[in-house]
């Protein structure tokens, strides 16, 4: 059985908006206060010394360093991704992020500043931050950063859509995207301080799933809320439900708002207790974050010399 | 294979992460080896010379040596608690006995880590809910009757109150100080003078408050903590001195009480066990429902008498329900309930454990199915795996029995009517929970079940100004809020 096809094992046959809207609604329901408090408690786990230090370089090798700003330049995208590289300029044990996320125009300075190293580039695509256009727009653009080199393409859902019941929209121009992805990796951005709940949230989780997204993504950072632990242990739990039902597995990726180590802890923590083992590695979980990078770094200084080290000893890039 | 391609492949190994244990230090407490009787304001060595040890039940090593009061021990802790009541705290304004109650508030506040890490030790619950849920529930608990000390004629309009004398309060093990603040803080606040029986497995944190009570200022007699077992306890309530007597415990011993009591003056009020159903309707919020069955019974190793001990699943999601469940048991961790990380710390005592044991035998060889997740239990100490069981009958014995413990029965229903009759067919009616999108059957269900508590869509939710206690065996009186005021009063019209 082909992925796609164990994906859409879980859809009725004929695909159409009333038959997306049936499947949909048998998505379990959320507790909001249920899910807060579950994140609460979970933040309350102590994470001390060796095991600290292993999620401090997971969390670096689940970086998408991200630059998405209307006044970007090449040199800026080749100066980040050299920090992507190499994090830590004084200490070579630092592995590298993940991958560089930027803009289309910048797809190709990152990947010639990447090139030979194991960091990817990542590129939003389908029209950012707002996804305000049309499917064959959407689809061109895509097809183009993939053509550029981009290995992963970070997509917006039409929020829009979604909000006025037009399921078999978001999930036919998902569907077109990722077939336009050829072997790059789709994420799917749901934008989710755009989607009022998190019933929504876990109902376009599934649907974006369905749809072919390799990953699930929370928000563009343009929108707040962006991350939150909730919003990101209800689209663990749809992950879980799904690769229940498929045995396909499907990644996460929070993005937005997450600055210091002891915030991506807590995200680490929900991910290892919801997901389990399997998903604790950068093919499963990314972080999309650009001031995260040098908080870990000063605190994997600390744990190594014992003592803070100013910010001026981080280079900002 | 490229270097780069060899780095690119280490990477995407998954972590295996292991939290380091993070234990909380307990250097702050400075204990004696050895602790007489709080009575009159002051530890006084016991007549009856006893003395008995209490245990860590997470290590099985000796704490200190506790005095076990005899009758004479009694005599003496209600005569100076009948003094007080006479010379000082009965005549004392209400709003001067408020800032006493509101002082020792402060104080536990302080002290709560202190206080949070005795329970632990004595105790057997996870460091985690003493410190987050006991400590901070009990310092709220004398807050929130600190307050009402200078408005009890407001209390009950046309009713002029007056204080009962002396209380003679016998608690649990399970929450050791946040039972004593549900009995301590309101009998202070309305004017009476206690005489207080911690349970004889966890003594040391009652001892504890007996010098902040002394330490604050409380004066002389007020509050008086004579430890031992059941032979004090019930000297305690046989004390001819006694106005009022309140006990929290197994429904055993309080029927035993209240026969005893009958024909007499004193007032009693009883707070038993408990076998809550925790029904989930198929159109539930699955995953917030599956913790708030983890909290109901899996909290404080289900030593709880509102623990929801009976899980009703509709018959729909029954299965996937269970899937889920078990699931959820395997990221339990059980182990020292000083490692902040535990979520399921030591059982309380070996008799304990043993009856727990002796129950999960009885489900298995009634033919129940038994799941336990597998975890690695710590050599020493009272411990007991998580534990579920399906395919349970109404009749077995771990349908009906309370079992105070991490075991969880599973029923399933069909329809609304039928999850009722299965949840009240128990002779108890202390809890119950119900999970479903419905806010007309939430309402419905409320009205039909018959329960001193119904929680909707959580589960062991508490507050001091919310009033709790039970219907049939689960005992009488409403301890916390306005109307826990009341069993510690007596009034006159007008």
């Amino acid at each position: 059985m082909t992925l796609a096809s164990q994906r859409s094992s879980i859809l009725p046959d004929r695909i159409t908006t009333p038959t997306l809207r049936t499947f949909l609604r048998s998505v379990p329901s959320v507790d909001d206060v249920g899910a807060e408090e579950r994140v609460a408690s979970l933040s309350t786990r102590s994470i001390k010394r060796e095991s600290k230090m292993d999620a401090l370089n997971l969390i670096i090798r689940m970086i998408d360093l991200t630059t998405l700003e209307g006044q970007d330049t090449a040199g800026k995208v080749a100066q980040m991704s050299a920090k992507a590289i190499r994090p830590d300029p004084l200490d070579a044990e630092i592995p590298s992020t993940a991958a560089v996320c930027v803009y289309p125009n910048m797809v190709k300075y990152a990947v010639q500043a990447t090139e030979g190293t194991t960091v990817k580039v990542a590129s939003v695509a389908t029209y950012f931050p707002s996804g305000l256009a049309d499917t064959d727009l959407k689809v061109e653009e895509t097809s183009r950063v993939v053509t550029e080199g981009a290995d992963e393409v970070d997509m917006v859902i039409d929020r829009g859509a979604f909000l006025s019941g037009e399921y078999f929209k978001v999930f036919d121009e998902i569907r077109r995207v990722k077939d336009a992805c050829g072997d790059a990796h789709l994420k799917v951005i749901l934008e989710t301080g755009e989607l009022g709940n998190l019933d929504n949230v876990r109902r376009a989780s599934m649907l974006a799933m369905a749809a072919g997204g390799d990953f699930i993504k929370t928000s563009t950072g343009k929108i707040q809320p962006a991350a939150t632990l909730p919003v990101t242990l209800i689209m663990l739990e749809a992950i879980r439900d799904f690769y229940e039902a498929t045995g396909v597995m499907v990644g996460m990726k929070p993005a937005g708002g997450i600055r210091t180590s002891k915030d991506a802890i807590k995200y680490l923590v929900v991910l290892n207790e919801t997901l389990g083992t399997e998903w604790m590695t950068p093919d499963w979980f990314r972080f999309g974050a650009s001031s995260l990078l040098n908080d870990v770094l000063m605190q994997i200084r600390w744990l190594k010399t014992g003592r803070y080290w100013s910010s001026d000893y981080f280079t900002k890039d | 294979m490229s270097e780069a391609a060899e780095i690119a492949k280490s990477s995407s190994a998954p972590l295996q992460w292991e939290y380091a244990s993070s234990t909380e230090a307990t250097d702050i407490l400075e204990l004696e080896s050895r602790y007489g009787l709080f009575i009159d304001g002051e530890f006084v060595k016991p007549k009856s010379r006893r003395y008995f040890e209490t245990i860590n039940p997470a290590t099985e090593e000796p704490i200190a040596e506790v005095a076990e009061a005899g009758a004479a021990d009694v005599d003496a802790a209600v005569a100076a608690a009948r003094k007080a009541h006479t010379e000082v705290w009965g005549p004392m304004p209400g709003s001067e006995r408020a800032k006493h109650i509101f002082r020792i508030a402060r104080m536990i506040q302080e002290r709560s880590r202190e206080l949070a890490v005795l329970e632990t030790i004595d105790g057997g619950k996870p460091i985690k809910e003493a410190r987050d849920v006991d400590l901070p529930l009990v310092a709220a608990h004398f807050f929130y009757y600190a307050g009402w000390a200078d408005k009890l004629d407001y209390a009950f309009p046309g009713i002029r109150p007056e204080s009962l004398g002396v209380a003679g309060q016998v608690i649990p093990w399970n929450f050791p100080m946040m039972m004593l603040a549900w009995k301590v803080a309101p009998a202070l606040a309305a004017g009476n003078t206690v005489v207080l029986k911690p349970a004889e497995t966890t003594p040391l944190t009652a001892l504890l408050l007996g010098q902040i009570a002394a330490e604050a200022g409380l004066p002389p007699g007020v509050l008086n903590v004579v430890t031992g077992a059941g032979e004090t306890g019930a000297a305690v309530v046989a004390h001819d001195d006694i106005d009022k007597v309140a006990f929290t415990g197994s429904t055993a011993v309080g029927k035993m009480i209240q026969a005893q009591l009958q024909g007499t003056k004193k007032k009693l009020t009883l707070e038993l066990g408990g076998k809550a159903a925790h029904i989930i309707f198929e159109d539930a919020p699955l995953d917030q429902a599956i913790e708030g069955v983890i909290n109901g019974i899996f909290f404080n190793q289900g030593h709880v008498c509102c623990a929801g001990s009976r899980l009703l699943v509709q018959e729909n999601i029954h299965d996937r329900f269970v899937d889920k469940l078990k699931k959820r048991l395997s990221t339990l961790r059980v182990g020292d309930p000083l490692d902040k990380n535990t979520d399921v710390g030591a059982i309380n005592s070996r008799a304990q454990l043993n009856k727990i044991t002796e129950l999960v035998e009885a489900g298995r060889s009634e033919g129940a199915e038994m799941y336990q997740p597998e975890c690695a239990l710590p050599e020493r100490g009272f411990f007991f795996r998580p534990t579920l069981f399906t395919n349970v009958a109404q009749s077995h014995r771990i349908a009906q029995e309370e079992i105070f413990g991490p075991v969880l029965s599973i029923l399933s229903f069909r329809t609304p009517e039928e999850a009722v009759e299965k949840a009240n067919n128990t002779p108890y009616g202390l809890s119950a929970g119900v999970w479903t999108s419905k806010g007309s059957r939430i309402l419905w269900m409320a009205d039909q079940l018959k329960a001193g508590v119904v929680w909707a869509n959580t589960y062991n939710k508490f507050d001091p100004a919310s009033p709790f206690g039970g219907y049939k065996e689960s005992g009488f009186g409403r301890e916390g809020g306005r109307h826990g005021l009341l069993p510690y009063m007596k009034w006159s019209e007008g």
